[in-house]
């Protein structure tokens, strides 16, 4: 009996390391729950999935607190996981500063994700030459595009306002360059923040009678009570833009953007490189190339703005 | 919870525990809600950070940002003892603008200090390990702190402290300026708040101005866990207290970030609820003890 219940469980022990080495694990550092990240990380996770990684996920998530985030960046170091996954720059600097600062043997390669400006947030020195342990995928808007797609959508804007927290870093980054290209295409910008979700709408109010359009950069406060600029919109009949397509299905008019899906998607390529044994120093920081055309005809009849039949054709998603 | 994770959220409780210090002085001594250290806390660490990255020594940072804080803390004292302005409402007001100044000393809403000069070279370059130099200079602060409040509060005016908080009527008629301590005690305890702050951005790694939300709440449940489970029969334990509180609170939520029961998997929305739950478990532990003890 005892020598059956010894090879039992030595059979065990063997299967449990042999199934520990064929599923790495995966710890990440969410910053907060919100629509666009949870995406980032659906993305990354059906990439694996798809390509045949069973990886083995330890999420973390800072619910928006950057003591919280500091914590979960030890506790992903005493994780000994085979791979960091950082989503969003407070969490990014946070496990970064975590990484740097453990032991030889404790350091594994961090991969970080909707991240707007790496470099700005102290990540990597430049795009091009990623540090050792640290690399991964920007989410650095195609500004000129966007306003493009607005322009050709209403050619007759002539302020363009942009409601944005001044708090987020991300947002300042996209309202430097609205601004730099305004003269181009030849609008003034008109700029109201609010700080909190709840100041939005009287944000949004205040823009009413101020400009012919709104512009909203990807900014985490805005977008969360996207709604009440929608409502807005609609009752002045003015039409919402937004820099993200996951606005558009919400109610803003259009966007050309940036699916946060396909941003983890992209994510979880570089993540199986380096599952793969690819160093993080040889792999660049990445953009998302693809870029997704939405228009939702009900909202923009509502905010008096019928779309344009060229842009309907381009679209790659129409809400009706 | 992992060895490393431990470290971590020790290093987390002292840091954050000098600004639970300064939340005590404020709350329990001078009895006077304020809610400016939401906006202290990254102020501290907003001018640690523009000093360090213009190229000024992380040490002499600190002094800066303990200035900076206390003369936020005695905007919103003046607001309240010169103006009339209620103490909670006065709190909000510099709290809010805050947020706006942060972001102008700033530039901008975040201050990257990843491989940025710290106050923790010097203890590295004695050779000791990085992720134990935060520990030891937080240990080393927070003991300086705690020494520090315990001897100002024995002072002539610490006592002075002490009498307008319990009763304000008697220290005035004993011919004590209170406003001026007010002004003072406010000003101190933002001061200590932003000196944290400071060492929390140069720990994290950025400055960030949205890294203030929620302090106060960390504050006041820390004050309380630790008069809960340390006892404050005395001014000196209360503080010492104070700063163990703040332990607790980020070990529960360590514990809660490393919890795996089984079969059962928590979610990680599920964080703030299991941190919660776990500050409750050690709230009422000691009463628990206390009916077991008496049966």
């Amino acid at each position: 009996m005892k020598k059956l219940i010894m090879i039992l469980s030595a059979a065990a022990i063997f299967m449990a390391t042999g199934a520990l080495a064929a599923s790495p694990i995966i710890s990440v550092n969410q910053f907060v729950e919100h629509p666009a990240l949870d995406s980032v990380l659906k993305g990354l996770q059906d990439y694996l999935k798809d390509n045949g990684v069973t990886a083995e996920f330890k999420v973390h998530n800072a619910q928006a607190n950057m003591g919280t985030a500091t914590q979960i960046g030890q506790q992903m170091i005493g994780e000994k996981s085979d791979l960091l996954v950082a989503i969003a720059t407070p969490s990014a600097q946070a496990t970064a500063q975590a990484l740097s600062k453990a032991p030889a043997d404790l350091k594994r390669p961090m991969l970080f994700t909707a991240v707007t400006d790496p470099v700005a947030a102290g990540l990597v020195d430049a795009i091009d030459k990623p540090s050792e342990f640290i690399t991964g995928v920007s989410d650095l808007l195609p500004t000129e595009k966007h306003l493009e797609m607005v322009m050709t959508y209403k050619p007759d804007i002539k302020k363009l306002a942009i409601l944005y927290n001044a708090g987020e870093a991300n947002s300042k980054a996209i309202v430097a360059s609205v601004k730099e290209l305004s003269s181009k295409f030849g609008f003034s910008v008109v700029e109201a923040t609010a700080p909190k979700t709840a100041d939005v709408y009287a944000a949004a109010k205040s823009l009413v009678g101020r400009c012919d359009a709104v512009f909203i950069p990807t900014d985490n406060t805005i977008v969360a009570a996207l709604e009440s600029v929608i409502k807005v919109g609609t009752q002045n009949k003015l039409p919402i833009f937004a820099a993200d397509v996951a606005s558009v299905e919400r109610g803003a008019v259009a966007a050309m953007g940036f699916d946060y899906y396909k941003h983890g998607y992209q994510t979880g390529a570089m993540a199986k490189k380096i599952l793969d044994g690819a160093a993080p120093s040889s792999l660049p920081v990445e953009f998302q190339e693809e870029l997704q055309l939405q228009i939702n005809l009900k909202a923009a009849e509502a905010m008096g703005a019928p779309a344009p039949e060229e842009l309907v054709k381009q679209a790659t998603k129409i809400y009706e | 919870m992992t060895v490393y994770a431990a470290i971590g959220a020790l290093e987390q409780g002292l840091v954050y525990g000098i600004m639970v210090i300064g939340v005590y002085l404020t709350f329990r001594i001078l009895d006077f809600p304020d809610l400016t250290v939401d906006g202290s806390l990254p102020l501290g660490a907003a001018i640690s950070a523009v000093a360090i990255t213009s190229g000024l020594n992380p040490y002499l940072s600190l002094v800066f940002a303990a200035f900076g804080g206390f003369a936020a803390g005695a905007v919103t004292a003046v607001l309240n003892t010169k103006f009339k302005i209620l103490h909670l409402l006065a709190s909000i007001l510099t709290m809010i603008a805050l947020y706006s100044i942060n972001i102008r000393i700033m530039g901008g809403p975040n201050i990257a200090l990843i491989g940025s000069a710290t106050v923790f070279d010097p203890v590295i370059a004695l050779g000791v390990q990085p992720h134990l130099a935060s520990l030891a200079v937080f240990s080393l602060f927070s003991l300086i702190v705690m020494g520090g409040m315990i001897w100002f509060l024995k002072t002539e005016f610490g006592q002075a402290v002490l009498a307008t908080g319990d009763n304000a009527q008697m220290i005035i008629s004993q011919g004590v300026n209170t406003h001026l301590v007010i002004i003072v005690g406010v000003g101190l305890s933002n001061a200590l708040v932003a000196l944290s702050g400071a060492l929390i951005a140069q720990n994290q790694g950025a400055a960030d101005v949205g890294m203030g939300i929620g302090t106060i709440i960390a504050g006041l449940a820390s004050v309380i866990v630790g008069e809960t489970v340390f006892g404050s029969r005395s001014i000196a334990r209360a503080i010492v207290a104070a700063v163990l509180g703040s332990v607790v609170y980020r070990l529960a939520i360590a514990l809660a970030l490393g919890l795996d029961l089984g079969g059962f998997t928590f979610s990680p929305s599920d964080l703030n609820l299991i941190t919660a739950l776990l500050v409750i478990g050690a709230l009422i532990a000691p009463n628990i003890k206390k009916k077991l003890l008496a049966q």
